[in-house]
């Protein structure tokens, strides 16, 4: 006798259109955060290497704040506070997206900030040289150059938030893992559920990180 | 065209150059020479500010490099270089290093500044190679392609930063024939090497640089008959003696 004859697999397929929904929203989160936070991370990187003063201490202490703080705790702070200062109650998923984007936009900071520096003086040189103000030479020299060194990186750390999107739970964000919650007590088989997603998540994880591998060995730039 | 006024520059205590003065005029090829750490490449970079100084003047065709007011990238968009490492764009295929700059800068449609490249690219003999990233050409045509570049900005002078310096010797000749032919041609060229044989060929002034000075700055055949400075003449007993 295993211990899988005690599990009944058959409340799965009923429960498929509503983990579904789960994870699209889990989907959505990841991706939005992802662009959201490259973005505004790279402005922040761009922001930290500033040689204005002020903008630079600013930055380094908005990425350092956020790095020191555990996750989930600023997921629980941005749903209570957010609501005390704008006045009106903004959701459990859209408090999500903004919490994810803000924090994660820290972490793909830091990737920028190593990306932009691995590209050599020299390569700011020429674009300065041939008459590009900043804007130009980070936007079509050092820039793109930046991302390419880094897309694995980038990539590895959307996994990761692709996992830590799992804590929205939490508020009460209704996510993959909160779909198999509620599911699970619907049909009383938490642990089928639970079992369930986390192969789920195992298979979009893998199959992840086996892409960053391959993009790893074909986007090198021929140098 | 080139005014350079009692430059002197620091990084921190440590002073890379000291008074330094010396002036191009239209067509003038001049070469500057020394020893390593002599301070050449950082007085090249003065010329179109990437590098900044913190006492004299310089001027390219009346505008001041170091005047906060002016506008830098406007001025650089004439002035063209090249670099000791190329610094070709490796993301880029050759024929986008040429039109960048035109495109971008200039405001060039694309059409004309793909065309205006490719006849240059031609003309330092490597339009076989358009379609190509940099990492695909060897560092002598990559060098030749960076001097394409800097052409199609219509410079009106070139700086060139130790142009071979990092290339294999049997790939130096096709660099300084590109770089003569530019010369003959009457082309306002400002060279840092320490190819004796293309300032012979083609300088009409050669300065000798040592610890951020400028120890010489004489024409050619007075460089080359009678150095006035010692240090100098060791120079060039020791360049020239193979």
């Amino acid at each position: 006798m295993s211990m899988f004859d005690n599990f009944d697999f058959s409340v799965l397929a009923p429960s498929l259109p509503f983990l579904w929904s789960g994870l699209l929203f889990t989907a959505k989160l990841t991706l939005i955060a992802m662009a959201g936070g490259i973005f505004l991370g790279t402005l922040l990187a761009l922001a930290r290497l500033s040689a204005i003063t002020p903008l630079a201490l600013a930055a380094t202490w908005y990425v350092n704040v956020m790095r020191s703080i555990p996750l989930l705790m600023v997921i629980l702070w941005f749903f209570l506070v957010i609501p005390l200062i704008t006045g009106q109650p903004m959701g459990a998923e859209n408090s999500a997206i903004l919490t994810f984007t803000a924090f994660e936009a820290a972490y793909y900071s830091e990737i920028m900030r190593a990306g932009i520096q691995s590209v050599p003086r020299g390569q700011v040189w020429a674009g300065q040289a041939l008459g590009m103000n900043y804007r130009q030479t980070m936007s079509y020299i050092v820039l793109p150059q930046a991302f390419r060194n880094m897309l694995p990186v980038l990539l590895t750390q959307t996994i990761i938030l692709f996992q830590d999107t799992s804590l929205v739970y939490a508020i009460g964000a209704k996510d993959l893992l909160k779909a198999a919650e509620v599911a699970g007590k619907n049909y009383n088989r938490p642990v089928e559920m639970y079992l369930f997603v986390a192969l789920i998540y195992f298979v979009i994880c893998f199959s992840l990180s086996r892409l960053v591998k391959h993009l790893q060995a074909r986007i090198a730039i021929i140098r | 065209m080139i005014e350079i006024r009692k430059v002197s520059k620091w990084y921190g205590q440590f002073q890379v150059l000291t008074d330094c003065s010396t002036r191009i005029e239209k067509g003038e090829v001049v070469v500057v020479c020394g020893p390593s750490g002599s301070g050449k490449s950082t007085l090249i970079k003065c010329v179109n500010g990437l590098e900044s100084f913190q006492e004299g003047e310089v001027t390219v065709n009346g505008i001041s490099v170091g005047d906060p007011k002016t506008d830098l990238p406007r001025l650089r968009s004439h002035v063209g270089m090249v670099f000791q490492h190329f610094e070709l764009f490796p993301h880029m295929t050759i024929t986008e290093n040429l039109a960048i700059g035109q495109v971008k800068v200039l405001g060039r449609g694309k059409d004309e500044a793909i065309e205006r490249g490719l006849r240059l690219l031609e003309r330092v003999g490597l339009k076989s190679q358009a379609g190509k990233y940099p990492g695909q050409l060897s560092g002598g045509q990559q060098q030749r392609v960076a001097i394409a570049r800097a052409l199609a900005m219509d410079p009106i002078c070139m700086l060139f930063d130790e142009p071979t310096s990092a290339l294999d010797p049997e790939m130096i000749n096709e660099v300084l024939d590109v770089m003569v032919e530019l010369a003959n041609e009457g082309m306002t060229m400002m060279v840092v090497t320490h190819e004796m044989g293309f300032a012979r060929k083609v300088a009409d002034r050669v300065i000798f640089m040592d610890q951020g000075c400028i120890v010489e700055d004489a024409t050619k055949d007075e460089f080359f008959g009678t150095p006035r400075s010692e240090r100098a003449q060791l120079f060039l007993s020791k360049i020239l003696s193979h």
